[in-house]
């Protein structure tokens, strides 16, 4: 039943925003990008596009021409309000030449992002205002469309619901005396890992059962998205837990748990550490306090860095074909790029483990309460 | 050419992680290979500290990082 | 710079959908798995600790079956060995009685026969005596049927007497 769910979904998904289309593209894919000039920063283009974001999905070029599911672009103006309206309106345009009126905004995409376009074009044929680096210097609006990273976001929720709740319903119907089966004999052991080995360690008896929920939560939507960015293709492609974003907003999630249950103790080791003298005291409170932010920090640059650098490493293999131009190099650079495809299927799990371990462990510090001093 | 300097930056970082979890990792096989039933405690504070240190190095990465893209 | 520059549209969708996602499972999902999981460990621990109890009552109760065993072995002991000691003394005592009966009887007997022998030594005296005198009648007579033998035998008597 869920999976008829779930389809209905991603057909509603593909009929209202997904008309593909096919239609005459600047280079935006790896096998048809044009590498006699400049191989370099091509392929640094190329490398640079796939981890970033993009407002429709590509699915493959036929013919020359690329295929992609158009998703909905959903901008905010003061002066037109709330516009919604399919990225196939761009006509795969990424250079700022299609103009799109919507409520009488008028915007053009440049670079995977969108812009309020100029009055007129320049002698380019580009709707934007450019410095000497090719960066746009027009206005943006606020732009919450549905990305690809977006619905990568919307795929990876849908598909842990429809693994979990099963899961769940089964304990439901069965009580707790029925030994798991399908779904729920899978689940259960990382449950108990996270609860057990994760959130009871390192949080303590007395306070792990409040934060086992969501560090169960940030668990699973951390290794489901990291294994959805290992696939190439439609449902998985996009670079989403490799996105500074995405890793941002559950950094900022740990900083608020982490600091919004912290006890007595922990604001005095951070502001008035006991057991030194005072003017230790006084050096110490700067540092303590840039390391309540350095934390959470350092979790969103880990999983961010760890991913994205996966992905330049594969997509560089994979380009090691094209730059040095030779069919020869192929086998070398899949041999490659499935050692590293293995490394990274370890470290999705690995990097999910990470974050939820080191949350607990930042957890447990502001909630323990030491009993000398 | 600031672009490459930000690279050697981003090597020398990486140096310094990996031998710095080179000897996390290498002392917890000596504790575990001393204490194997000790191994799960010794396993969780192992990947704390690879964390920890991985952080720092991370850091710097992202500073070479910054400089690439201004750079270029 | 592009790249560690966070997008607000992603940080927006993000956000909710975590928040929801976390809510949502949370509510529908870990809630119960959490529950139903804590539950059977409880449940498999009550059994565990529910058998380890009733081992340690079996074990009570063959100590406590070894120990009345033994009492009533001990018991039984005790009994035959009471009931030994009574036979005996029984056996002993009726064996007593019956000797010094024995005895006695064998004394009175004994007495009887002494007496009935003193009565029959007594009868055979008188008897061997009445015999005596007729047979010496018998043979005085025959003597002194001659007047000869009368003087030879006075004589006799007197010379006896002399």
């Amino acid at each position: 039943m869920h999976r008829n769910i779930f389809f209905t979904i991603i057909t509603a998904f593909a009929i209202s925003f997904g008309n593909a289309q096919e239609h005459e593209h600047i280079t935006s894919d790896l096998a048809a990008s044009d590498l006699d000039t400049h191989e370099d920063e091509d392929i640094n283009a190329v490398i640079m596009h796939h981890i970033g974001d993009s407002y429709d999905w590509h699915l493959f070029d036929w013919k020359g021409h690329p295929v992609s599911v158009s998703l909905p672009v959903i901008v905010y103006t003061n002066k037109g309000g709330l516009s919604v309206f399919s990225s196939s309106a761009f006509h795969h345009d990424d250079a700022g030449k299609e103009v799109v009126e919507v409520n009488g905004q008028r915007f053009v995409k440049y670079h995977e992002k969108i812009y309020l376009a100029s009055q007129s074009a320049n002698e380019d044929g580009v709707y934007l205002d450019l410095d000497e680096e090719h960066h746009a210097l027009n206005a943006r609006p606020i732009d919450v469309s549905i990305t690809k990273n977006v619905a990568s976001l919307f795929v990876t929720a849908i598909l842990m619901l429809i693994i979990i709740l099963p899961a769940a319903n089964y304990y439901k119907r069965n009580g707790s005396g029925v030994a798991p089966k399908g779904m729920a004999s899978f689940l259960e052991p990382l449950i108990v890992f996270v609860r057990d080995e994760i959130a009871l360690q390192n949080i303590g008896h007395k306070h792990y059962n409040r934060f086992v929920p969501y560090l169960l939560s940030l668990f699973f939507f951390i290794w489901i998205a990291n294994m959805l960015g290992l696939i190439p293709f439609i449902p998985g492609g996009a670079n989403l837990s490799g996105n500074i974003a995405f890793t941002m907003v559950l950094a900022v999630l740990s900083l608020i748990i982490v600091n919004v249950n912290g006890k007595k103790d922990y604001w005095k080791h951070i502001f008035w550490m006991p057991g030194v003298p005072v003017p230790v005291r006084i050096l110490l409170a700067p540092i303590e306090l840039v390391s309540v932010f350095a934390k959470p920090f350092a979790l969103m640059i880990r999983l961010f860095a760890n991913m994205t650098a996966g992905h330049i490493v594969i997509l560089s293999l994979i380009s090691l074909i094209f730059v040095l131009d030779s069919i020869w190099v192929s086998p070398a650079a899949i041999i490659l790029t499935l050692f590293i495809f293995i490394i990274k299927v370890l470290v999705a799990l690995l990097q999910a483990y990470i974050f939820a371990l080191l949350t607990a462990l930042f957890i447990g510090q502001a909630v323990e309460e030491h009993e000398h001093h | 050419m600031v672009g490459s300097i930000a690279a050697i930056g981003a090597g020398l970082a990486t140096l310094g992680i990996g031998l710095g979890i080179g000897k996390v990792g290498g002392s917890a096989m000596e504790g575990i290979a001393r204490q194997p039933e000790a191994a799960g405690k010794i396993q969780t504070a192992m990947i704390i500290a690879a964390a920890l240190i991985e952080g720092a190095g991370l850091f710097a990465i992202v500073v070479a990082l910054l400089g690439t893209n201004t750079g270029a | 710079m592009e790249l560690v520059t966070p997008g607000f549209g992603l940080i927006f969708w993000t956000t909710l959908t975590f928040l929801l996602l976390v809510f949502l499972l949370k509510k529908f999902a870990w809630g119960p798995i959490l529950t139903a999981v804590k539950d059977r460990e409880e449940s498999i621990d009550n059994a565990l600790k529910s058998a380890e109890k009733a081992r340690e009552e079996m074990k009570n109760l063959q100590a406590d079956n070894e120990k009345i065993l033994a009492e009533a072995r001990a018991e039984r002991d005790a009994m035959l060995k009471e009931g030994r000691e009574l036979r005996d003394k029984t056996i002993d005592g009726a064996k007593e009685a019956a000797k010094a009966e024995a005895e006695k009887m064998i004394e009175n007997a004994r007495e009887q026969i002494e007496m009935q022998k003193r009565a029959a030594m007594t009868e055979l005296k008188n008897q061997v005596a009445a015999l005596s005198i007729d047979m010496a009648e018998k043979i005085l007579r025959k003597e002194l049927a001659d007047a000869k033998k009368q003087e030879a035998l006075i004589n006799e008597m007197l010379e006896d007497i002399k």
